[in-house]
């Protein structure tokens, strides 16, 4: 293409409504999905916070949870389109690496939103919730609010071999009491008190089949730890249908606004609530940072987690549904 | 006048892939400064690779009106077991390619075997194959990603340069495999069978064609394609990937559809298919570059598959 035409073709372009690219920061956002509510909330964050400081977003997603392929090729048309810093939510944490290191390779920063990248030196930075830790809290909530009393668990996971399952999982556990689990520990752990452990894919339908088998298996549980709120939801459904709806305590993690008014309706007793908006805006600052300055970011960012629930126990820090519903996504 | 016009034009189901994809081109041209680049459609053929050469042994299964739900599968159970020959069992390299593409072949047997001596609708066999594909595919890795793969391994991401741009191996192959099945469908005897076959197979057997040993070496050749994208998928990502393929049956129908190849059989084109392959890289890469979001890619990919059917219905009862 000679220079007269790129001149026309450019002019055309800026013509037509679509933004001048040459002075303005080109970001691209890749989710897992377009449609789960979370990273609707984290799009819509990271739109905003661009808007504001001038910055083109570009946005791309896997065609379903798992889709690596889809990510990849997002990863690639985002460089052809000239962005210089690439967020990410990676669908497989190791089998999106080559992808991110030939963008880096290029001179893009890439950042990983919400989930790592194994290892996680293979993005520039990170910014996430700290799962660990959100699977503490509601295992505090819980040993405090059993004050002792014998407990039967069941533990409603993510699938096999997802690091954000397992750290959720691990970390309830620690909360909970258990000894020698550190936020490092990579399989999923099991103590004496958990009767019951089955995947849910995070998904309400799996989460009441996972439910009633667990139930099948021992009926004595009365105490449920759920990877995300869906799949409290479809084990809500499966404890009422035995009835045991109401001496059956349900906490999970995830803090998206039909969970929350599931904690509120008692459906769930509390959960661990997670901020994909603000993942989203501090990264696209740091990218826009970058594009001026050239100053890369580093390592980890704890974007926060907070408890949500509106039974206070007793040594456990939390704020109540109408906090939660403040700063919830979904509808 | 009107009859001479008629015979020396192309059908509108062979025209209309081209033309819509000309019109894309034309527009993401207009729209993004990124788009028009030697770089990009470089770009644009190695993203389809994959989908592009499970999408021939698609058309050649469609072209006997069959249909193949587990070609993903089989794409991913082969990259599973090429990765982890080479890397856990610490086979040769070419040796652990080669039992990859063996385990896909020996599905297409157990698919073609199934249609043509149980007599069983393609549809539900390749469904169940499918499943059974997926699920060894999860038993046999423990759903975890193949890393540290061999070097030669991902020979078909390398690329070369011509000018400006870098160009892919795996693109070349592809390229390769579309003429090579372009020749033997027009050139050779058994692919003008197949194109019988797909007409009316009771036709075909009674002048003499050998429809059942056909259609056992077409679902055997289609799995020999899916074990080459399985190849081609673990030198594109650099790793095997067991989550991979979910979605590439239908992407593979799409592009067939779009191509202009009849549901029904008997009538199409391999060439189609590439156009329609094609078509669905450049829509994800120009809404990409213009900056919309990826969901409208597969409302124009609906729309597109639906006029593509409904031409197809038309100049067929026309004809």
């Amino acid at each position: 293409m000679n220079l007269q035409h790129s001149i026309s073709l450019a002019v055309l372009t800026c013509v037509a409504g679509i933004a001048c690219a040459a002075e303005q920061p080109v970001i691209g956002l890749i989710t897992k999905t377009e449609t789960n509510p979370f990273f609707v909330k984290m799009k819509e964050g990271a739109q905003l916070r661009a808007t504001a400081l001038g910055a083109k977003l570009l946005t791309a997603a896997g065609k379903s949870d798992g889709d690596n392929a889809g990510q990849v090729t997002a990863i690639e048309n985002m460089v052809s389109a000239g962005a210089k810093t690439i967020l990410i939510t990676p669908s497989d944490a190791k089998a999106i690496i080559p992808a991110i290191k030939k963008a880096r390779d290029k001179g893009v920063m890439v950042i990983a939103l919400d989930s790592p990248t194994a290892p996680q030196t293979a993005t520039d930075g990170l910014f996430a919730t700290d799962n660990y830790q959100a699977g503490i809290l509601i295992g505090q909530y819980a040993k405090a609010s059993f004050a002792g009393k014998p407990v039967k668990i069941a533990m409603l996971d993510l699938f096999p071999g997802h690091p954000v399952g397992i750290t959720r999982h691990n970390g309830f556990l620690s909360g909970f009491g258990a000894s020698g689990i550190s936020a490092a520990t990579t399989d999923l752990l099991k103590t004496a008190d958990v009767v019951c452990m089955a995947d849910t894919y995070g998904d309400q339908g799996k989460g009441q089949t996972a439910m009633e088998n667990c139930l099948q298996k021992n009926p004595e549980i009365n105490l449920v730890y759920t990877i995300n709120e869906p799949a409290a939801a479809g084990a809500y459904k499966a404890l009422k249908a035995a009835g045991k709806e109401k001496t059956v305590m349900i906490v999970s993690v995830d803090g998206g606004c039909a969970g929350v008014r599931d904690v509120k309706a008692g459906v769930i007793a509390a959960t661990s609530q997670q901020y994909p908006m603000r993942m989203a805006d501090l990264a696209v600052e740091a990218g826009v940072t970058y594009a001026k300055t050239g100053k890369k970011v580093a390592g980890y960012t704890d974007t926060g987690v907070t408890l949500i629930s509106d039974k206070v126990v007793a040594g456990v820090e939390s704020k109540d549904t109408a906090f939660g519903l403040g700063a919830c996504w979904g509808k | 006048m009107k009859l001479n016009l008629k015979e020396h034009l192309p059908p509108l189901s062979a025209l209309g892939p081209i033309i819509a994809l000309l019109v894309a081109s034309i527009f993401f041209t207009w729209q993004s400064e990124h788009f028009f680049s030697g770089q990009n459609f470089s770009l644009i053929l190695q993203q389809v690779m994959v989908v592009g050469v499970i999408a021939i042994g698609q058309t050649l299964i469609i072209l006997t009106a069959g249909i193949d739900l587990s070609c993903g599968m089989m794409m991913a159970l082969g990259s599973i077991v090429m990765t982890k020959f080479a890397t856990d069992l610490g086979m040769n390299p070419y040796l652990a390619i080669l039992c990859g593409m063996l385990a896909c072949v020996l599905i297409g047997f157990l698919n073609g075997a199934l249609v043509t001596m149980v007599k069983l609708p393609p549809f539900i066999v390749t469904l169940g194959t499918m499943n059974i594909a997926f699920a060894v595919t999860q038993l046999y890795s423990h759903a975890q990603t193949i890393t540290d793969i061999p070097e030669m391994m991902s020979f078909f991401g390398n690329t070369f340069s011509i000018g400006q741009t870098t160009v892919t191996y795996g693109t070349v192959l592809m390229l390769a495999l579309y003429g090579l099945t372009w020749l033997y469908l027009r050139d050779t005897a058994p692919g003008r069978h197949i194109y019988a076959i797909g007409n009316n197979p009771e036709a075909a057997r009674l002048t003499g064609i050998a429809t059942g040993k056909i259609m056992l070496g077409i679902y055997m050749m289609a799995g020999l394609f899916y074990g080459v994208a399985a190849l081609l998928s673990v030198a594109r990502m650099g790793v095997g990937d067991p989550q991979g393929g979910q979605t590439d049956n239908l992407d593979s129908i799409t592009a067939v559809v779009l191509g202009g190849t009849s549901l029904f059989g008997g009538r199409g084109s391999i060439l189609g298919t590439l156009i329609g392959v094609l078509i669905v890289g450049v829509f994800r890469n120009g809404l990409t570059l213009m900056g919309v979001p990826s969901v409208y890619q597969v409302l124009v990919t609906g729309v597109l598959v639906i006029l593509a059917v409904a031409t197809d219905q038309l100049t067929h009862k026309k004809g």
